[in-house]
């Protein structure tokens, strides 16, 4: 591993709030994640100076303006490739990523794939409002079959991308969920921090003028507990006030709801949640809401070795015991001296 | 051309009496890239001054005979000043039919062909798609005709070694090799040591290889009576003193990207993707980690320039390099940088065009591309690289402009410079002016302002990680100083006006004239690869009189400040390009000059018959 300076102070939310003007529309999703993220960032306890908020183009990347922290607004769909530059030029710095379902997954999702697979030491905060919301209104990768826009007037006809199947089948090592007015969304971005690599978070996020209110079957508040599987390490996949469960039909190798009675999962088959089990975390991002409970929470967590250390050791490895001498280099290979009486070897 | 060779220009009376061009031809599987490049260093060794062009097709592996597939590299070289690889070559050497068929028309009437008939076989031949054996039927009857067995004369040579087949017909090379070498004089020893280095782990390959040249050599050596062999000796070129190498414009560029990293004192960060004739520049970095390099392999060559543009914006020196193809996708990440204002180096080896073109032929085509190139007014600085050796002095250049004005730069070459060889006299390091960055580390009297300017009007480059200058960038327009969001009107003017006024103010050095006088009846304009060509043919017709002279334009974007009085001060301005007249639309905007253009854009360089019938043209 390369040197890492942990640069750690004590901060208050205030501390992470800029002087400019949100001008998300007002009810926006965004402004309860902002908060999330500003009410997180002091119960970290990192710099705000050491921390840079990368975004692309789109109502969610205008979030770097709002952070108190070096921010950069770049183009549409390429801040994980800005990110990849500014870590790999300076590993020591706490890199966000804020993008979301068009921009990281439609004209950036070739960078969103690469990033995740070379395990960049990042956290990836992909809004997902199902809709284009800054170009207004048109269907985007996530929008439900049928999503009728301005682009889609008799309904929209592919089927869409799941963010966090995608980050998973591109080699994620860390995929969570919530959604913008969770109360356990600092919790998940704790845990996303806290995870060595690309962390990849899913958010909900509800577009109030374009897309009003699509999530609201699973987050609405009433009856929240029965459509939200909140996963805990080691503890069993339990939902509806521990009267449901999760559980494995290990002939059909899929998951199943099951019935616990009287509190006896262990009785109903239900699972325990191992965020380093790859296989059940494949099954949980697969899993279809309605059928089962919306998975939240930390739905797989198994970290390997970032990017920009392996970058960091090669480098040093490759330039162990050679002097950058530039003169020299400049005579390396066959060369010959010119004299007076002609040329020699 | 060698950048310290004497000039004689106008000295001269039979330009090629001095100077011999050789191409070898063969299949793409022969060798004949390293045969060329032997023999560039044996002519280095014998104290020639030379220039070299290898032509290559774009096909990896080309289904072996076809015309397609045919490799070729060829050199000039002699005891004066050479300027180009050569108009027309006085021998071919054709290890095949299809070799003979594609590369005999150029050959100089008169000219000697070395053929190896051994490979021309009935099979062969309709690969070819020649009816009869060309060397039997007497169409070659206006050049002198070698033909020798060399498979043949290979694998008796090779024969005590007990290679297989195909392993021995692989040392045809280096039997065609010593055959040149006897040819003109040359010492084979150092290509001797070169191939016992190069298969010291297979000691009977460096025998068998050492065999096939040493045959070859004494081929030619008791042929010489009976055929139209004859040796032929060329005096070594009155070159300056001093310590040389060959040097290709990929390692020209990756030289100087590290030189203007270390005169800048920045670590250098570069992304790149692989494309033709540009990925050599990141093969050669990607060896260079020592010299505080990092390399990035992109998924793209739009996440190239992006991650090259964060690391700069983290304070390293961010360096993206492609070809016109990949260069056309960069165009928004070039609009960020230049709206973030950071340093950048964009070079793009330019090849022909459009869409995918010629990958691996030359051209000049991306002159619009790199000055106009992008949406909006992006006004960017280009620097144009006339030769492997200028391309290390325009790689510091660039890094220059972009580190002192806090600018992307686009750095020009193209895929002719980027694959020649010239000889190259080492520079001394100590010589060139360091300048060091400053970054801003706190804030300065009367607050931080991430957009306030020097005398420049360069912004302050600070670190992400620096305390008390937390801030935030972005694509949106910037308000005056403070760098926030702005969309008032009478903002986007002022901002728009200081990127045009900062560009427009680099300070360029004047331009000087290569050859001949300020004023005078005809300047041949140049810029990049056609320098050779121009200038050998200038100096022909300045030494028959004609009052011409030659300018070389380095500085594209902006233009010198005097380049305007410059051109007036002649009745006729002509600009030769390898495109449909880029350079020429520039500079009649520029000064409203009459600039007459001449073009070619078949991917391959001007000859300098080409230009000396142009400039003849002129002055009727």
């Amino acid at each position: 591993m390369n040197e890492m300076t942990t640069i750690a102070r004590t901060t208050t939310l205030k501390d992470w709030e800029t002087d400019q003007e949100v001008r998300w529309c007002p009810g926006c999703g965004d402004y309860a994640i902002l908060k999330a993220v500003q009410r997180t960032m002091p119960e970290i306890g990192t710099a705000p100076e050491n921390t840079v908020f990368i975004s692309g183009i789109g109502c969610s990347s205008r979030f770097p303006y709002y952070m108190e922290t070096y921010g950069f607004h770049t183009i549409h769909g390429r801040a994980p490739a800005f990110a990849t530059g500014l870590k790999l030029a300076n590993p020591n710095l706490d890199v966000w990523i804020v993008t979301g379902d068009g921009d990281g997954l439609s004209i950036g999702g070739n960078h969103t794939m690469h990033l995740i697979r070379r395990n960049l030491d990042c956290q990836i905060m992909l809004f997902n409002n199902e809709i284009y919301g800054l170009t207004k209104g048109q269907y985007s990768p996530t929008s439900r079959v049928g999503t009728t826009s301005p682009s889609t007037p008799y309904g929209s006809v592919d089927r869409p991308a799941q963010p966090a199947a995608f980050a998973l089948g591109a080699g994620a090592r860390f995929v969570a969920r919530g959604f913008d007015v969770s109360k356990e969304l600092p919790n998940v971005l704790k845990a996303a921090h806290a995870h060595k690599g690309a962390a990849f978070i899913e958010i909900f996020q509800n577009c109030i003028v374009y897309n009003k209110d699509v999530f609201e079957d699973f987050a609405a508040p009433k009856g929240a507990e029965d459509r939200q599987l909140w996963l805990k390490q080691g503890e069993p996949m339990i939902y509806a006030k521990g009267t449901k469960g999760i559980a494995l039909d290990a002939e059909a190798l899929h998951l199943k709801t099951v019935d616990v009675i009287d509190g006896d999962w262990q009785a109903a088959g239900v699972i325990i949640h191992d965020v380093t089990n790859r296989s059940v975390a494949h099954m949980l991002v697969e899993m279809r809401f309605g059928e089962f409970p919306m998975a939240l929470g930390v739905l797989y967590d198994d970290p390997r070795p970032t990017f920009e250390a392996d970058v960091v050791r090669q480098n040093k490895a490759a330039a162990e015991g050679k002097t950058a001498d530039l003169q020299s280099l400049l005579k390396k290979g066959q060369t010959w001296t010119v004299t007076e009486g002609g040329p020699e070897l | 051309m060698a950048t310290a060779v004497v000039d004689q220009a106008d000295k001269r009376q039979s330009p090629l009496s001095d100077a011999v061009v050789v191409r070898f031809a063969g299949d793409s599987g022969d060798g004949m890239q390293l045969t060329g490049g032997q023999f560039t260093l044996s002519s280095a060794l014998a104290g020639n001054d030379f220039a070299t062009f290898p032509d290559f097709p774009a096909e990896i592996r080309a289904p072996q005979g076809t015309l397609f597939g045919v490799s070729a590299f060829q050199i000039n070289f002699g005891s004066s000043a050479i300027d180009t690889a050569g108009d027309a070559p006085d021998v071919l050497v054709a290890m095949n039919p299809a070799a003979l068929k594609t590369n005999v028309p150029q050959l100089k009437q008169g000219g000697l062909i070395i053929a190896d008939e051994g490979e021309f076989n009935d099979r062969n031949l309709a690969k070819a798609k020649y009816d009869a054996n060309p060397l039997d039927d007497g169409s070659l009857a206006k050049w002198q005709l070698l033909k020798l067995n060399i498979s043949q004369l290979t694998m008796d040579a090779v024969k005590p070694f007990g290679l297989g087949n195909k392993e021995a017909l692989r040392c045809k090379n280096m039997w065609t090799l010593g055959l040149a070498l006897w040819m003109f004089d040359r010492d084979r020893q150092p290509l001797i040591d070169w191939l016992n280095a190069k298969f010291a782990k297979a000691p009977d390959l460096a025998a068998a290889n050492v065999a096939a040249l040493n045959a070859g050599h004494a081929y030619g050596e008791t042929a010489e009576l009976a055929g139209p062999l004859k040796q032929h000796h060329v005096d070594p070129a009155p070159v300056a003193p001093g310590l040389y190498r060959t040097l290709t414009g990929a390692e020209g560029i990756a030289l100087g990207l590290v030189a203007g990293a270390q005169l800048a004192k920045l670590p250098m960060f570069f992304g790149g993707y692989p494309i033709t004739p540009a990925s050599a520049i990141l093969h050669h970095l990607s060896r260079l980690k020592e010299y505080d390099v990092t390399t990035f392999q992109a998924e793209d060559e739009i996440a190239a320039i992006c991650s090259a543009i964060g690391a700069s914006y983290a304070g390293s020196l961010g360096v993206t390099s492609s070809s016109g193809p990949g260069i056309a996708l960069k165009g928004e990440a070039m609009g960020l940088a230049i709206m973030t204002e950071l340093p950048l180096v964009i070079v793009n080896s330019q090849r022909g065009g459009p869409s995918t073109g010629l990958p691996t032929k030359t051209e000049q085509s991306d002159l619009y591309q790199a000055v106009y190139g992008r949406n909006g007014d992006a006004p960017m600085p280009v620097v144009a690289a006339r030769s492997p050796g200028d391309a290390f002095e325009c790689a510091i250049e660039a890094v220059r402009i972009a580190v002192q004005y806090m600018t992307p730069v686009m750095l020009l070459t193209d895929g002719y410079i980027a694959n020649a060889a010239e000889p190259w006299a080492v520079p001394d390091l100590t010589t060139y002016e360091a300048f060091p960055v400053e970054f801003l580390t706190e804030a300065p009297e009367g607050g931080f302002k991430p957009y306030g300017r020097d005398e420049n009007l360069k912004r302050p480059w600070v670190k992400p990680g620096t305390p008390g200058l937390l801030h935030r960038i972005g694509g949106i327009e910037k308000e005056l100083d403070t760098g926030h969001i702005n969309y008032a009107p009478e903002n986007h003017q002022a901002m728009t006006d200081i990127r045009k006024d900062k560009i427009d103010g680099i300070k360029v050095p004047d331009q000087v004239v290569e050859l001949g006088a300020e004023g005078g009846k005809l300047a041949v304009v140049g810029w990049g690869s056609t320098f050779g060509p121009i200038h050998q043919a200038v100096r022909r017709k300045r030494a028959e009189g004609l009052d011409v002279s030659h300018v070389h334009i380095r500085h594209i974007w902006p233009l010198p400040a005097n380049l305007g009085e410059l051109l007036k001060s002649y009745d006729k301005v002509m600009v030769p390009e390898m495109n449909t007249g880029q350079l020429k639309t520039v500079l009649r905007d520029q000064y409203l000059v009459d600039a007459k253009p001449v073009n070619k854009v078949s991917g391959q360089p001007f000859t300098i018959a080409e230009i000396e019938a142009a400039i003849e043209e002129a002055l009727k």
